[in-house]
């Protein structure tokens, strides 16, 4: 029971940093994205690949999976954000489908649908993270996810955190305030990318396996869920949505009832929390962060 | 390329397109008077199937074939036409009514969540295994010269044929489809003009929707009936309705024939994988949003302050 408690804060974990890219995204440009799932598979594959065939250690293919998603990023970003929010959200989406496409049939880089397995571990100061040790994992990971947090709340408070939130409020304004709307959107896109890159790195390092059936539209949905739940233009309540969703998912499990509650269980939930929010709680759980800009940061 | 080749090729894509333009009506026409993408469009086309499947076979028994099975095959297509308006009306009651005045994102959240909920219920309620969509008729094709056709794509040409003139006459000819046209022109000065706005919306989607069951319907007896079968399509027809310049009808309908033309000729012509075919429309989407991101038929619209 405790382990299964390990997993789930492991998962919620590596679902919080796509979460924190989500937020960026749509918490603070106001954009909807709806690939995290495909640069959460581009980083897996990055960290994959590059362990199993040329013997990186896990810590070199962090950086890499990091960059090669935020390039991703950029290459949808720069057509896309261009144009009107909704086109963006069906461009991503497609994207994403792109990206599983691809990862299914490219089979001599990706072995196709049956992934790539035999994913060294961590390794740190000699110190070897098995699969037993999912407390260690949690420890670095929760590292991992609080790094990401400081980064993100300092950069809401800084010249970009500012001018996104005047973006999403009024483009044109903002605009006409002299703020380079494209530039702001495309940045928050490949900060958003690349954490997600990274959290795919870190699940490809915890399962030790990789196939594109774990990268799909729910993953996306999912963590679009949490955001919105916790908050958008929070930091903390995507965090806090993580979590909240991650135990729904792992519901059945918890509770013993695997038999009674039918596998579709979570995505209608998932669903209904999207729909509820938006009626009755657009805010989400947390609502969004209050920045008193007359203390501190640049000017 | 020989001549014959040709004209089968497009004949296959003629008919693709032809279900793609009628699920990217919905879009288009929601599109042209709410300024949002219904991502539960799709999953209405899903649920349209599954009612027409149920119908169907409930009304044809155990016969074989024969005047009867045609005949409960078009009577099962009216009335999931007619289950999927209600679908369609009760979904924007309930989902988007509510968010008219929210922002932007809002409406589109919560069509995606409508859009989960309608495709995993689905999948919990019949199951995830895909079902057979009996042909009502002999589908033996018929060769013309070297051009093979089945009756089932000439089913899909007559039937999306029909419906669109129905559709194109509806609108430009009858008063409620002045009354939307004033609607998806300026909402505010329709309202002030008498015209019932909540009731042209509620139409708007009723019509998309029982579109989309006929096209549900008709890819179902290609590609069998299961919960997810929405997801794509809806996709690829919203594709459609971007290339022809989303809230313009013609457009749509120009743009599904296009894209189902342009799917065909890529694997078949251009040598473009089968497993990667879904990714041509995707393609097709980044390149049109490029080049011209208002679509072939689409207005360019200034943005006022």
């Amino acid at each position: 029971m405790f382990n299964f408690f390990l997993l789930i804060l492991i998962y919620t974990g590596i679902y919080a940093l796509m979460a924190l890219g989500q937020n960026v995204i749509t918490g603070y440009g106001g954009m909807l994205s709806l690939t995290q799932a495909g640069f959460f598979a581009i980083g897996s594959y990055a960290t994959a690949i590059l362990a199993t065939r040329y013997g990186w250690s896990f810590w070199a293919t962090l950086p890499v999976a990091a960059i090669l998603s935020a390039f991703f990023g950029l290459l949808i970003g720069l057509p896309t954000l261009r144009l009107k929010g909704d086109y963006l959200a069906i461009a991503t989406l497609g994207f994403g489908e792109i990206v599983r496409n691809v990862l299914n049939n490219w089979d001599s880089l990706t072995n196709g649908p049956m992934g790539i397995q035999k994913i060294p571990m961590i390794t740190i100061f000699g110190f070897v993270i098995n699969p037993y040790k999912k407390y260690a994992f949690l420890v670095i990971l929760s590292i991992a996810v609080f790094v990401a947090y400081l980064l993100f709340q300092r950069l809401a408070r800084s010249r970009m955190g500012r001018a996104l939130a005047a973006v999403r409020e009024d483009e044109i304004a903002a605009q006409s305030m002299g703020i380079n709307v494209t530039k702001y959107k495309v940045y928050a896109f490949i900060l958003g990318a690349s954490v997600a890159g990274v959290a795919g790195s870190f699940q490809a390092a915890f399962t030790l396996s990789v196939s594109p059936g774990t990268y799909t539209f729910m993953v996306s949905v999912m963590v679009l869920c949490m955001v919105v739940l916790g908050g958008m233009g929070n930091f903390k309540a995507s965090i806090l949505g993580a979590f909240i969703i991650q135990l729904i998912s792992y519901l059945p499990q918890l509770t013993g009832l695997t038999a009674v509650i039918p596998p579709q269980f979570k995505q209608i939930l998932f669903g209904l929390i999207l729909v509820i929010m938006m009626i009755w709680r657009p805010q989400g759980l947390l609502g969004r962060e209050r920045i008193d800009y007359t203390k501190g940061g640049k000017r | 390329m020989a001549i014959a080749e040709f004209f089968q090729h497009l004949m296959n894509g003629l008919t693709l397109g032809g279900i793609y333009a009628l699920i990217a009506l919905g879009y288009t026409m929601v599109y042209g008077i709410l300024k949002f993408i219904n991502f539960a469009h799709g999953d209405v086309l899903m649920a349209g199937a599954f009612i027409g499947l149920f119908v169907f076979d409930w009304l044809r028994g155990s016969a074989p074939s024969g005047v009867w099975t045609i005949i409960s095959f078009f009577l099962a297509m009216i009335v999931s036409m007619g289950l999927s308006a209600l679908l369609g009306m009760f979904i924007e009651r309930v989902a988007y009514k509510p968010l008219r005045n929210a922002t932007r994102l809002a409406p589109l959240l919560s069509a995606i969540g409508v859009s989960f909920i309608l495709s995993n219920g689905a999948a919990w309620a019949f199951g995830t295994r895909s079902r057979k969509f009996n042909y009502p008729f002999d589908n033996t094709p018929i060769h013309i010269g070297e051009v093979v056709i089945t009756p089932h794509q000439i089913l899909i040409l007559v039937v999306s044929l029909i419906m669109m003139i129905g559709l194109k006459l509806f609108v430009d000819r009858t008063r409620m489809g002045k009354a939307m046209r004033a609607t998806s022109l300026d909402q505010s000065t329709a309202m002030l003009m008498g015209v019932n706005v909540n009731k042209v919306i509620s139409l708007t989607f009723a019509i998309g929707s029982a579109l989309a069951a006929v096209g549900g319907i008709l890819i179902a007896l290609d590609f069998k009936v299961y919960a997810s079968m929405g997801t794509m399509t809806g996709l690829k027809a919203f594709v459609a309705a971007v290339l022809g310049g989303i809230g313009n009808i013609s457009g749509a309908m120009f743009g599904g024939i296009l894209l189902g033309i342009l799917e065909t000729f890529g694997v078949a012509v251009f040598g473009i994988p089968t497993g990667l075919k879904d990714t041509i429309a995707f393609g097709v989407l980044i390149i049109i949003l490029l080049i011209r991101p208002e679509g072939l038929f689409g207005k360019v619209e200034k943005e006022k302050v």
